[in-house]
């Protein structure tokens, strides 16, 4: 096994620059970096929670949005009804987006291909559309969260430096569990599924249900994401369930690479910092983004992993 | 005379107004290599899927070892002791050969609802994938990527696969296909070693093949099983020259 390439010595950097984050910021003076980099983990956990799904278990599914609604209005309705504990808010958030996947995933695992994406779309947009006739919970305005969870003394979340470490550390967490489960035998017997699902029910897998159990797992990190998210802004409201975010999310999947452990992260921090820098330049940052991302697929097949594999491999 | 391992009865399958498996019955002892053959289109892969359940009939039964699984899903059955190769070689492309024969062994070993433990550590598991690897003379290729190695290769490892099930029954779907003279020699060779552990069921072209190994021969032609008996009776059945060999050939290699 080779101990040095270039992947893992640009990985390393990448995760580095992010726990070094919080001292850069402090020392210039810049908050807002800060600020912009705990959208970037928040939005890397959930991608790292779609290519569990995706990357390694092949389901395609374009609702993974849907999970960050229901992970931020689990915190935003018991902030809202009087409950500000977050040892309270968090595992609800968790427990409401395992249910909510179980109950999807049951349902659309008996469809494949296209129809999959289509149903798991269908099931997010419904989910929006439930979000936005919450009349109680601000409807289509959606829900000011006045007050972040609270975990009495344990974590100021209102502390931007405190609140930024514990969703790296979330962050990190997920990505670990991930790596376990990769390498576990669930991981190869959910990654056979993938490669073909035939063979795998011939030498004796039920395929559905290890697709199920990937999916709720999935979800439920998701749900995390969703409750940092409600969490960092203060606000949840139906456009985080918005199918354009569905989207955005496979975009940092495919591009930081489908099935790569960080690739996800990486696919994050590079969309999240070009549609920044692009939309400093101008209003028509997309004309820019969009062929820009074309290009990273295309000719890096793999996405950004792929692209450093290559140097690997000389 | 004892249950025998595997009985099929009047067996029925229909696609529209074709009738594919007609009536079929048939039976494997336990031990004995049963072979398959008809011409192409008789329906020998439509009633190997609906032993293996990848298809269900429309009326009649198959039993392993006096259970009924007519209607049990794939992975039951295999969990039971059957084990197939498909005709068209049907791998998991991008993980080693070794990951392939460890995943069926894995399905054979405890439950995989674990998320943590490093799967590819398993001594028993790689242990096991590791035997049935060298079993097929494949152990040299075991941590070579499955879409890296040739056709030949490929269809003795369907045979690793299939083994480390460690199944009661094999059903084998013309392990041959595709297969050079060379190849195919050293297949014959590995079957007649693997029929003295397991009972087979082969469905296969290669007359030369069949005959050389099998213990009794069905023939099938239009979805029916026109004759049945062993090599010898075969080769003498008039009914079986005509249907299946047209009345020009012999009986001695096909294709």
């Amino acid at each position: 096994m080779k101990t040095f390439s270039v992947s893992k010595a640009f990985t390393a950097l990448v995760l580095a620059g992010l726990v070094l984050l919080p001292l850069y910021s402090s020392l210039s003076g810049n908050i807002f970096i800060l600020t912009l980099f705990t959208r970037i983990v928040i939005l890397a956990l959930a991608a790292a929670s779609l290519n569990l799904i995706m990357g390694y278990g092949g389901m395609m599914s374009f609702g993974h949005a849907a999970y960050l609604g229901v992970g931020g209005y689990a915190v935003g309705i018991l902030a809202q009804e009087g409950v500000g504990s977050g040892f309270i808010q968090f595992p609800v958030a968790l427990a409401a987006s395992a249910i909510y996947a179980l109950v999807i995933g049951a349902l659309s695992l008996r469809t494949r291909g296209v129809y999959f994406i289509m149903i798991t779309l269908a099931f997010a947009q419904m989910a929006y559309y439930v979000a936005s006739g919450l009349a109680r919970y601000g409807g289509d305005d959606g829900l000011t969260v006045y007050k972040r969870s609270d975990f009495s003394g344990l974590i100021n979340l209102s502390n931007r430096t405190q609140f930024y470490y514990l969703c790296l550390a979330c962050l990190f967490g997920v990505v670990l569990l991930i790596w376990r489960i990769g390498n576990s035998r669930f991981g190869l017997v959910v990654q056979g599924l993938r490669s073909n699902e035939q063979r795998m029910q011939a030498i004796g897998f039920p395929a559905k249900r290890y697709q199920l159990v990937c999916f709720v797992i999935s979800g439920t990190m998701c749900g995390l994401a969703g409750a940092l998210l409600a969490n960092n802004t203060d606000f949840v409201s139906p456009a985080v369930m918005y199918w354009t975010r569905s989207g955005d999310l496979m975009v940092m999947v495919i591009l930081g690479g489908m099935g790569t452990l960080f690739g996800p992260v990486m696919g994050a921090v590079v969309f999240l910092v070009l549609e920044e820098l692009l939309s400093q330049i101008t209003e028509y940052w997309a004309l820019i983004m969009g062929p820009l991302l074309l290009l990273i697929v295309l000719f890096g097949r793999g996405g950004i992993m792929g692209l450093l594999g290559r140097f690997d491999r000389g | 005379m004892a249950e025998p391992l595997l009985r099929v009865e009047k067996l029925v399958r229909r696609f529209g107004g074709i009738t594919a498996t007609d009536h079929v019955s048939l039976d494997v002892a336990a031990g004995e290599l049963h072979a398959i053959i008809g011409p192409n289109g008789a329906g020998k892969t439509t009633l190997i899927s609906q032993l293996t359940g990848h298809l269900s009939p429309h009326a009649g039964s198959v039993s392993l070892g006096g259970l009924d699984i007519t209607y049990l899903p794939a992975y039951r059955r295999c969990a039971l002791g059957l084990a197939r190769s498909f005709q068209i070689t049907s791998l998991l492309l991008d993980f080693t050969a070794a990951d392939n024969v460890a995943l069926a062994a894995q399905a054979h070993a405890g439950t995989s609802f674990r998320f943590f433990a490093n799967a590819r550590k398993e001594t028993g598991l790689r242990d096991a994938a590791r035997a049935a690897l060298d079993r097929v003379g494949l152990l040299h290729r075991a941590d070579v990527e499955v879409s890296k190695i040739s056709h030949g290769e490929r269809r003795e490892l369907e045979l690793a696969v299939a083994l480390a099930s460690k199944p009661k029954i094999l059903l084998l779907d013309e392990p041959m296909a595709g297969l050079g003279v060379t190849e195919s020699q050293r297949m014959v060779k590995l079957l007649q070693e693997l029929r003295k552990e397991v009972s087979i069921v082969l469905v296969e072209h290669d007359m030369e093949a069949v005959f050389a190994l099998a213990d009794r021969i069905s023939v099938l032609v239009y979805g029916r099983v026109i004759a049945s008996g062993d090599p010898a009776a075969i080769r003498q059945n008039d009914e079986v020259k005509r249907a299946y060999l047209g009345d020009q050939h012999v009986v001695t290699r096909h294709g």
